[in-house]
């Protein structure tokens, strides 16, 4: 689990400010703040979530102040301002793919898990979200895993595939 | 889902090899890019280029319809500093084209917008990818790649003195993003709040420059409006519905997916592409444009054809192209219930009609779904709406009220039975085996 994280130093690794230096590139220079989205992400993938103290790294590395930093990762939902399990999984809910079997799918996660959402498993191991529209809908169930990985067709034999991978 | 069925393929002609066919050797080997070339060699003017796409009449397909052309047409001429961004923030329920346009066949994207980006004189343009979908953002990143290795994108593009880059930009779960003021903040690297218009984004746009900003099916479809001309893209739709359109159809279908037919084609036939309905149930309802648009019965959209002007006649909108259907084991007062959440959920809360109208939504749906609803609570939910209604900064606000009015409008028998009897209409062990999940075996 990822809790430990608060523990180590909230600054970013020389690897995640290469990746955050080549999506400040893709802006006008005096634009750096338009790289903070994706360089929350990077931080986030580097931490496992996101503390106040990382916040506040990524945007000292960007020159804009804190708060606006935390503004931005409090305003979207990916962002994970919490610990979260080593895998976190999304499942879409919303109506067109409710009518596909969404929400009996987060159902099944949920029993199988047993959790509900925005829960952790006692072993750190799985957290449960609920997601809007993925824009997948035609692949309904769609659940997404750590943020990255979308995942089709999620009846329940490839749910128990799914976990089981999840080491 | 890759495409199943296409009656006149156009925008999915890339799509045949699924992910197999995207990268820039199999779009060039389709004729990919020779627009731009064909654009940058003769040197076209910026107001014939404008006049073919208007000719075309290309209306935006990002949910609003507006002509493409004029859009264009409004971008000031003098302007030094001049922006096109790209819509790829689908988050709209119901709507997965511009994902699978961006899987299979991202070069098209780049190319009508390096095109987009001669014609109102911009040197760079962004695309905002949607964050749910970041394989989808990788892949554009390398497609982004190999444009620029060819010399497609960049200083002086294929030695025409034009230059123009590109690049992309993610989302990461917003939907209000999508609405495209949200979207320039959220590229500035704020909090995807709306802005007050006007200044609309063709004069004060992307960090307060002028900004052209469309759909990423509007763009793809540029290169082939060139290809055979405004006249011919036309008159493959019907007058003011020009070209073809992908539509989304999700829900109880047999083969939900992609299709792609030319504006005007009857919904029967869009259904039937679509491997009639789930278990040769009954058709119940559809909404025709995204949640956001108002429902309609199995019977009024039976009679539609699938254009902007025969689904606003028949009172909804054809706004992105995403068909949901529904069948007969709905209980349409849960599935508004799920819709109402969406909007309370995805409020940005800047406007006071819509952060607590959308909450007042949610909670008077919830409770009549779960057997406390009043009598009075349907005039209620409707005077709600009429306050919110063209009161706020942004769509969002509408588009949370058209399903609440659709919905009771024409289904208002349904929503008085679960206020009197305190449960749903249809069975919910009807309901349960609707979705296709629990099969012989399963929990
Ligand atoms: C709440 C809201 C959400 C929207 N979401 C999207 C979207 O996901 N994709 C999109 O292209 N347009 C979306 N729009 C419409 C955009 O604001 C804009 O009209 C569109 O991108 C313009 O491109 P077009 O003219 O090519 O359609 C949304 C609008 C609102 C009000
Ligand atoms: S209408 Fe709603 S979503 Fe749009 S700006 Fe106002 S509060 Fe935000
Ligand atoms: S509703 Fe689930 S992906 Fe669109």
């Amino acid at each position: 689990m990822n809790t430990q994280n608060t523990m180590l130093s909230p600054e970013l690794s020389p690897e995640s400010l290469k990746k955050i230096d080549r999506e400040v590139a893709k802006y006008p220079a005096d634009q750096k703040q338009s790289a903070v989205m994706a360089a929350l992400v990077i931080a986030q993938d580097e931490k496992g979530w996101l503390p106040k103290e990382t916040i506040a790294a990524v945007a000292t590395y960007l020159g804009m102040a804190p708060m606006a930093a935390y503004e931005v990762a409090s305003f979207y939902n990916m962002y994970d301002l919490h610990p979260v399990g080593k895998y976190k999984i999304t499942v879409c809910t919303n109506l067109p793919c409710a009518l596909s079997g969404g929400v009996h799918a987060a159902d099944y996660v949920k029993h199988k898990l047993g959790v509900d959402f925005n829960e952790t498993t006692a072993d750190g191991k799985f957290t449960l979200k609920e997601g809007e529209c993925m824009g997948a809908c035609g692949d309904a169930p769609v659940m997404l895993v750590n943020n990255k990985r979308m995942c089709s067709f999620m009846l329940p034999e490839q749910i128990d595939a799914l976990l089981a991978e999840c080491k | 889902m890759a495409l199943i069925d296409t009656i006149n393929p156009l925008l999915t002609t890339g799509w045949a090899k699924g992910d197999a066919g995207w990268s820039l050797k199999d779009y060039e080997a389709r004729g990919g890019y020779k627009q731009l070339r064909r654009v940058l060699e003769s040197k076209m003017s910026q107001d014939d280029l404008i006049a073919e796409v208007k000719k075309s009449v290309l209306r935006g397909r990002g949910g609003a319809g507006f002509p493409t052309g004029l859009k264009w047409s409004f971008m000031p001429k003098a302007a030094p500093v001049k922006y096109v961004v790209c819509n790829t923030d689908e988050g709209e329920p119901g709507t997965f084209k511009d994902r699978d346009l961006m899987r299979f066949d991202p070069h098209s994207v780049i190319e009508g917008m390096i095109i987009a980006g001669y014609a109102v004189g911009a040197k760079a343009g962004y695309n905002y990818i949607h964050g749910e979908i970041f394989e989808t953002y990788q892949r554009f990143e390398e497609a982004l790649d190999q444009a620029r290795a060819a010399g497609y994108l960049g200083d002086n593009i294929l030695g025409s003195g034009f230059s123009f880059d590109l690049f992309a930009h993610h989302g990461w779960g917003a939907y209000i993003c999508g609405e495209e003021t949200g979207l320039l903040e959220s590229i500035e690297g704020k909090k995807g709040q709306p802005r007050f218009k006007p200044p609309f984004p063709a004069n004060f746009g992307l960090y307060g420059k002028p900004t052209t900003i469309n759909n990423t099916e509007t763009f793809a479809a540029i290169p082939f409006i060139l290809g055979m001309g405004g006249e011919a893209y036309l008159n493959l739709g019907k007058p003011n519905n020009g070209g073809t359109k992908l539509f989304s159809v999700s829900g109880h279908v047999n083969r939900p997916g992609n299709f792609e037919v030319p504006m005007g084609t009857p919904f029967a036939k869009l259904l039937e592409m679509a491997g009639g309905m789930r278990g040769g149930r009954k058709l119940k309802a559809v909404i025709p444009g995204g949640s956001s648009a108002p429902v309609l019965p199995g019977d009024v959209i039976m009679d539609c054809t699938m254009d902007y002007d025969s689904i606003a006649k028949a009172g909804s909108m054809l706004g992105s192209g995403a068909v949901i259907v529904m069948d007969e084991t709905v209980c349409m007062v849960k599935a508004l219930e799920r819709l109402s959440y969406f909007y309370y959920e995805e409020s940005c809360g800047q406007c006071t009609p819509c952060r607590e109208g959308s909450g007042w939504l949610y909670r008077v749906v919830h409770r009549i779904e779960h057997g406390e609803g009043r009598p009075e609570d349907l005039d209620l939910l409707n005077r709600v709406t009429d306050n919110m209604m063209g009161k706020t900064i942004c769509a969002l606000a509408d588009a949370a009220a058209f399903p609440v009015r659709s919905f009771i409008k024409h289904f208002q028998g349904e929503f008085e039975y679960h206020i009197e009897n305190k449960k749903c209409l249809v069975d919910p062990e009807v309901q349960r085996m609707g979705s296709g999940f629990f099969k012989a075996g399963n929990v």
